[in-house]
C-alpha cells in the first residue's frame, strides 16, 4: 500500500480517538440540555475543576492555601499524605455531586422558567465563577495528573501493523484506554436511562417538564441528578485530557470544542453526540494532514466550527436533532 | 416631582415624536453631553483616561453594535471579537496604505469593512436559530483570528506578527501612536460613541428597528405581516458589524496601540462585550453604556481594593476578580434579568410619583 494511504489510515484512527474525547465533553452538554432545556458553558469548567480536584486530593493538597497564607501570613500548601488513585476518584466524585446541588439550589431553582439566553449567560457566569474557585482552591499551576492509565505508545499495535503492512502505526495507549473507558460511560449511561426509575423519570422529565411534574416527579432531584451525572462525566473527561496533556487553564476550552460537536450532532442526541464527535475528530486531523500544510497549518482552530456551520446549512437541526417544528 | 410630563405641551409632530420626550430627560442629555464635551477633556488624566474612560467608550460602541445584533434582532453572537479585529486589521491596513488620508474617514471605512464580512457570516442567519447561530459564529471568531495570524499581508509582514498603528492627526492634534495626549484620545472615542449612539438609538426607533424587534419576538409571525427577514437580519447584522468594525478600528489604533489579534480580539473579548450587553440590558441603548461602564469599572475597582487596600499578592486577586465577575453576573440574571435599563426605567418610574407614591 502507498505510503500517503497508511498515513492517512494513521492519521484517521487518531482521529477517531480525539473524537471520542470531543464527544466525552459534549455527552455532558447534551445531558443538561434534554433534562434542562440549560446550555451549560461551564461543561469545559467543569472538567477542568473535577481534575484540578482529583489532584489536589490525590497530593494531599490543602484547600485556599493561597489565600489563607496572604491574610493569615502562614506557609500552608500540603497535608502530607497522599491518597490513591480510586478513593480520590469517588471523593471527587462527591464534590461533584455537592457541586451539583449548590448550583441547582442557588442558581437554577431561582430561574426557572427564564429565557434560554439568561440561563446561558448564567451558566458562562457560573463559568467563570468556578474557574476563579479552582485556582483559589489548588491553585494556577500546571499539574501532572497520573492515575496508573497506561502511557505512550502501545507496542502492539506498532509491531503487528509493520509486519502486516509494513508500516507502524503509532496510536498512544492512553487514547486506547480513553476509548474503553468512554464506550463503558455511555453504555452505562444508556442502561441507566432506558432501564431505572430514575432514568425512566429523566427521559420523562427531558420530554415534557410539565406532564413530568403532574405525574408525580420531582424536577429539582432530577435536575441534581443531571447536574450530578454531568459533573460525573466531567471528571471522566478531566481524567482523560488531565493525563494527556496536564492539568491547566486550556483544559476548559475543549468546552468550546465540544460545541460544534453538539452542533453537527444535533443539541438533543447522545448518539448524535458521540457520531459528531467522531466525525469531527477525523474530519479536523484529516482536514490539517491533506489541506494544512498548504495554508499555514494550525487549522484545527477552525475547522471543526466551519464544518458544523456549512453542515447546518443544510440540515438545521444537525444530525440526529429533533426536527424543529415551529407554530405562530 | 422631577420627571413627569405634566405641563410639557407638544404642539407638533416632530416635538411629540422626538427622541427624549420629557423635559427632564432632554435635559439630563443635554447636561451629559456638556459634561462629556466641556468638562473632563480639561480634567482628565493618563491613568483616567487609559484605565476607564477609553475602554469605556469603545466598549459602549461595540456594546451598541452588538446589542443591534442580540437585543433588537434576536441574533445571538458570539463573533464579536472576530468582528472587532476586522475593523482593527482595517484601519491598520488603510491607515499604512493611505498615510495622508485623515483618520476620521479610515474609521468609518474600517467599519463599512466590517460590516461587509459580518454581513457574509450572517447569512447562516437564514437558516439557523438560536443557539445553533451561536456557536455558528464561533466559527467566524475563530476563523478570523487564525486568518488573521496566518496571512503576513494583514500585518504587513512584520516580523512580530503584531500591527502597531503609527502617528496620525486630525487637524493638527495627535490621535494614535504613542504621543497621544490623554484628552485627545478620549474626545476621539467621545466624538464617534455620541454619533453612533445618536445613529443607534434613530434607527431602532424607526422602521428599521421595528422590522428588527418584530423578527426578535417571533420570525415566522413577523414575516407574515410583511417584514422581509432576510433584509431585517442582514441589515441588522450590516448595522451591528459597522460599529463593532469601528469599535474595533478604534480600540486598536487609539487605545492600545499595539495588537496582537489572539490576545486582544480572542473568545474573551466577545464574552466580554456579550456581557456587557446583557448586564447593561437587551434591547436599550442606554443599557449598552451602563453595561460597558459595569464591566470596565468592576475589574479596576476590584484591582484597586484587592491589591492596593489590602495588599494580597497580584494573582490572587486576579482569581477573586474571576470569582466576583462570575458571582456578580449570576446575582444580576437572578435578581434582574433585564439588566441596568431595567433598573434605571423602575426608577424614572418611581420619580414619576414620588413623593406622592399613590
Amino acid at each position: 500500500m502507498p505510503e500517503q494511504l497508511l498515513f492517512a489510515m494513521e492519521v484517521t484512527l487518531n482521529g477517531l480517538m480525539a473524537g471520542v474525547l470531543y464527544a466525552l465533553v459534549a455527552l455532558g452538554f447534551v445531558l443538561i440540555f434534554k433534562a434542562s432545556g440549560i446550555f451549560n458553558y461551564a461543561q469545559g469548567v467543569m472538567a477542568l475543576f473535577a481534575a484540578l480536584t482529583l489532584v489536589g486530593i490525590m497530593e494531599g493538597q490543602i484547600p485556599f492555601a493561597h489565600i489563607i497564607n496572604a491574610i493569615f501570613g502562614t506557609e500552608l500548601h500540603h497535608f502530607g499524605w497522599h491518597v490513591p488513585a480510586l478513593l480520590a476518584i469517588i471523593l471527587t466524585a462527591g464534590v461533584m455531586v455537592l457541586f451539583a446541588w449548590l448550583v441547582q439550589r442557588y442558581i437554577f431553582q431561582h430561574l426557572v422558567n427564564q429565557e434560554p439566553i439568561i440561563l446561558f449567560m448564567a451558566t458562562i457566569g457560573l463559568a467563570y465563577f468556578l474557574e476563579g474557585v479552582g485556582d483559589l482552591m489548588w491553585g494556577s499551576d500546571i499539574k501532572k495528573l497520573d492515575v496508573g492509565l497506561p502511557q505512550g505508545i502501545n507496542d502492539w499495535i506498532d509491531v503487528t501493523t509493520l509486519e502486516a503492512l509494513g508500516y507502524g502505526f503509532f496510536i498512544d495507549n492512553l487514547d486506547i484506554s480513553a476509548t474503553v473507558v468512554a464506550v463503558f460511560l455511555v453504555a452505562a449511561l444508556i442502561i441507566f436511562s432506558q432501564y431505572t426509575k430514575q432514568g425512566r423519570a429523566l427521559r420523562a422529565v427531558a420530554d415534557d417538564h410539565q406532564a413530568a411534574l403532574s405525574v408525580g416527579i420531582s424536577l429539582n432531584f432530577i435536575w441534581v441528578l443531571v447536574w450530578s451525572i454531568a459533573g460525573f462525566v466531567a471528571l471522566v473527561a478531566g481524567i482523560m485530557w488531565g493525563a494527556k496533556s496536564g492539568v491547566q487553564f486550556s483544559l476548559s476550552l475543549i468546552a468550546l470544542k465540544a460545541l460544534p460537536v453538539l452542533m453537527l450532532g444535533g443539541f438533543t442526541s447522545i448518539p448524535g453526540a458521540i457520531v459528531g464527535g467522531l466525525i469531527i475528530g477525523v474530519g479536523e486531523k484529516l482536514f490539517e494532514f491533506a489541506i494544512g500544510p498548504l495554508v499555514g497549518g494550525a487549522t484545527e482552530n477552525w475547522f471543526a466550527y466551519v464544518l458544523a456551520l456549512l453542515f447546518l446549512v443544510f440540515r438545521p437541526q444537525g444530525l440526529f436533532g429533533e426536527k424543529i417544528i415551529e407554530r405562530v | 416631582m422631577f420627571y413627569r410630563e405634566a405641563g410639557d405641551f407638544n404642539t407638533s409632530y416632530p416635538e411629540d415624536s422626538q427622541t427624549f420626550p420629557i423635559k427632564f430627560d432632554r435635559y439630563r442629555y443635554y447636561v451629559v453631553l456638556a459634561v462629556a464635551f466641556l468638562v473632563i477633556p480639561f480634567i482628565i488624566n493618563d491613568y483616567w483616561a487609559n484605565a476607564v474612560f477609553v475602554p469605556f467608550l469603545i466598549y459602549a460602541i461595540a456594546a451598541i453594535g452588538l446589542n443591534i445584533l442580540t437585543g433588537y434582532c434576536g441574533q445571538v453572537s458570539l463573533g464579536t471579537g472576530g468582528f472587532m479585529a476586522v475593523g482593527a486589521y482595517a484601519v491598520y491596513k488603510l491607515m499604512t496604505s493611505f498615510p495622508e488620508v485623515s483618520m476620521l474617514i479610515h474609521v468609518p471605512l474600517a467599519g463599512l469593512i466590517t460590516a461587509g464580512v459580518v454581513t457574509v457570516f450572517g447569512l447562516p442567519s437564514l437558516r439557523i436559530k438560536g443557539f445553533y447561530l451561536a456557536v455558528a459564529t464561533l466559527a467566524a471568531q475563530f476563523f478570523l483570528v487564525w486568518l488573521f495570524n496566518k496571512v503576513p499581508w494583514f500585518y504587513n509582514y512584520s516580523a512580530s506578527g503584531q500591527i502597531s498603528s503609527p502617528e496620525r492627526d486630525v487637524f493638527g492634534i495627535i490621535i494614535t501612536g504613542p504621543n497621544t495626549e490623554a484628552w485627545a484620545k478620549y474626545v476621539i472615542c467621545l466624538i464617534f460613541v455620541t454619533l453612533a449612539a445618536v445613529i443607534a438609538r434613530n434607527l431602532t426607533r424607526g422602521s428599521v428597528g421595528r422590522k428588527w424587534m418584530a423578527i426578535r419576538d417571533m420570525d415566522i409571525a413577523a414575516e407574515i405581516i410583511g417584514v422581509n427577514p432576510m433584509m431585517a437580519k442582514l441589515t441588522a447584522f450590516a448595522v451591528s458589524g459597522f460599529f463593532i468594525g469601528i469599535a474595533g478600528a478604534l480600540f486598536f489604533s487609539v487605545y492600545l496601540g499595539a495588537a496582537e489579534v489572539g490576545e486582544s480580539f480572542g473568545i474573551d473579548k466577545s464574552f466580554l462585550v456579550l456581557f456587557m450587553v446583557i448586564i447593561g440590558g437587551l434591547g436599550s441603548i442606554f443599557g449598552s453604556f451602563a453595561g460597558a461602564a459595569f464591566m470596565v469599572l468592576l475589574p479596576v475597582l476590584l484591582k484597586n481594593v484587592f491589591v492596593g487596600f489590602l495588599g494580597w499578592p497580584t494573582d490572587l486577586a486576579a482569581h477573586l476578580q474571576f470569582i466576583v465577575a462570575g458571582g456578580l453576573i449570576i446575582v444580576f440574571l437572578i435578581m434582574e434579568p433585564h439588566g441596568l435599563a431595567q433598573l434605571w426605567r423602575l426608577a424614572k418610574e418611581k420619580l414619576r410619583l414620588w413623593p406622592f407614591p399613590h
